[in-house]
């Protein structure tokens, strides 16, 4: 079973949509979001969930009033300034350390496990899918994306499929490298602009750390060919494969209205053709 | 006042919005890039920059000559980050998040701290704008800490625009607490929406006053404008898509600098701003 996981660096620029479009073109697959802070291809996979767990990670610290003396030590050791004068934790700041709850004197500190967030196993009209769901303003995130790949992995083999295509998170921080390990092959989707040259060398250079193959192709290629020629020639110069190029096309914006991806939507526009191009060579690459 | 630039999905258009309000301000403006993963401020305001310094975080270090083994760091670590293996103890510097909490119960006191480099921070300035940001060193998994040492720089009294990173999670909540107003970018489309459902979540959660920003508002369909009407958001700006505006994206080159009539939409937007403050302001 190999896995392939979809990245940008940058946000939007159609990593989803072109997953989405992979979604109709692969055989013998199962998807996975692992853009859970704020995930979005069950938009278009409208998906028919058939388990939902909660995701526990981390803890949170909770004084009891009645217990606490002020005597000052949590306050002194805190080094997030999560605990207020009148020693109430900021749950926000608290970075589930335990230092206060171990040096409490008064045993007056709580140390529960956070559930901070869902995820889900599955169906959908492409097949089955792996989701998950970070609550809002939680940690933990690339905890989540490696629960949620592995889940992806455990239901691909249980149900005999050849491949997980994974949606992943935009940025190179602690989701994204959660992500990357393991992967089969990565594959970048840019934009041909400053930012999307700028972030995709970033994205690039992780990828290479992790020794993951990496591949790229470039959305939005005609809105600048010169950028998107100069990412192309950046990507060869780091042996990365570059698949293709995607045209600019407003269908991908009013498929994702209909709920529809590209493929479904209009298999005879410019983008679809261009996504079904890219995922040949992809599907080549992958299998040398 | 401190003007945090947010969204949820990325790629809607922040730091479009952050540097064209930078610039049409003018004067006694910041902008502080905490998108620090990916920070593109830098790419159209051009700083120079004349201040960088490296960013460490404290991680632990042990002296095995006064170390008996006891094994009571591993125990309070949270993060598997120091761990007795048979005769000796390793720490996992890329997985400490600096709590001290080793440092402060090994009983021989044979741990002390070391520096993991978490990045840069970069500091310059370009037509009156004060430019600063965070580049997470590529590897370093965490950027709560540099994000919240770029907010040192915030200067009272001036104009901070904060552009924040993608999603929901802590980096987006430390590029938006104490802040005065966040200001939501987003487009019309069903990713646009579900994102942004998240981010005012997020918003109320910290209770900021925000307000929406629509781009490509001509791109999608009318279900944004729906909720933010229904959840008491007001509409601030609408940017429609123009492939003028995306190309001069696409090279560098800022809106107001290549549609100079743009400048008064982007203060105009700034007094939107000020007049949903000044009326939170009041009901407080």
């Amino acid at each position: 079973m190999k896995e392939i996981v979809i990245i940008s660096g940058k946000g939007g620029t159609g990593k989803t949509s072109i997953v989405a479009g992979f979604a109709s073109l692969a055989e013998n697959k199962a998807l996975c979001d692992a853009d859970v802070d704020a995930a979005d291809l069950h938009l278009i996979m409208d998906p028919e969930i058939r388990e939902c767990h909660d995701f526990e990670s981390g803890h949170t610290a909770i004084i009891d009033q009645k217990k606490c003396t002020q005597c000052g030590i949590c306050r002194d050791l805190c080094r997030w300034d999560a605990i207020s004068d009148d020693y109430v934790v900021d749950p926000i700041e608290c970075e589930g350390c335990g230092v206060c709850y171990y040096f409490c004197p008064e045993e007056a500190v709580d140390f529960p496990l956070n559930t901070c967030g869902e995820w889900y196993i599955s169906d959908t009209r492409f097949g089955p899918m792996a989701h998950a769901r970070l609550g809002i303003a939680e940690e933990n995130s690339g905890k989540l994306v490696t629960l949620i790949r592995q889940e992806g992995k455990k239901l691909a083999e249980a149900e005999d499929l050849d491949l997980l295509l994974t949606d992943g998170p935009p940025g190179i921080g602690c989701p994204v490298i959660a992500s990357l390990g393991g992967a089969s092959a990565v594959l970048i989707v840019s934009e041909p602009t400053v930012s999307g040259r700028h972030d995709m060398e970033r994205v690039a250079e992780l990828a290479a750390f992790f020794r993951v193959p990496t591949m790229l192709c470039v959305n939005k290629f005609d809105l600048n060919p010169d950028q998107g020629e100069a990412i192309e020639a950046f990507a060869r110069e780091k042996n990365v494969k570059v698949l293709g190029r995607v045209p600019f096309d407003p269908a991908f914006t009013r498929a994702m209205v209909q709920g529809k991806n590209i493929v479904e939507f209009d298999g005879g526009s410019e983008g679809c053709r261009a996504v079904k191009d890219i995922w040949e060579k992809l599907t080549r690459a992958i299998e040398n | 006042m401190i003007i945090s630039i947010a969204s949820g999905k990325g790629g809607t258009g922040k730091t479009t919005v952050a540097t064209n309000l930078a610039l049409s301000f003018g004067s006694d403006v910041q902008i502080l890039d905490c998108d620090v993963e990916e920070p593109n401020s830098h790419l159209f305001i051009r700083p120079v920059i004349d201040e960088v310094e490296t960013i460490t975080t404290p991680v632990p270090q042990v002296d095995m000559e006064k170390c008996t083994l006891c094994g009571k760091c591993g125990d309070i670590c949270q993060f598997k980050a120091i761990v007795v293996i048979g005769e000796t103890v390793l720490p996992f510097h890329e997985l400490c998040h600096s709590c001290g909490g080793c440092v402060e119960v090994c009983p021989e006191k044979a741990i002390t701290e070391t520096g993991r480099e978490l990045g840069i921070v970069e500091r310059g300035k370009r037509n009156g704008i004060e430019f600063v940001h965070g580049r997470l060193r590529v590897g370093e998994a965490m950027s709560p800490p540099l994000i919240k040492k770029v907010r040192t720089y915030a200067r009272p009294g001036a104009l901070t625009i904060i552009d924040a990173p993608p999603g929901t999670s802590c980096p987006v909540i430390a590029s938006m607490r104490g802040a005065d107003f966040v200001l939501l970018v987003t487009e019309p489309t069903p990713f646009g929406l579900h994102d942004l459902k998240l981010a005012v979540g997020a918003v109320r959660i910290l209770k900021i006053p925000c307000g929406l920003v629509i781009n490509r508002s001509d791109m999608g369909d009318d279900r944004v404008r729906r909720y933010a009407e229904g959840e008491d958001v007001p509409v601030l700006m609408e940017i429609p898509f123009d492939r003028r505006i995306a190309e001069a994206y696409s090279r560098g080159e800022m809106i107001v600098e290549t549609m100079p009539e743009w400048k008064d939409r982007f203060l105009d937007l700034y007094h939107g701003i000020e007049e949903v403050v000044a009326e939170k302001e009041q009901v407080q």
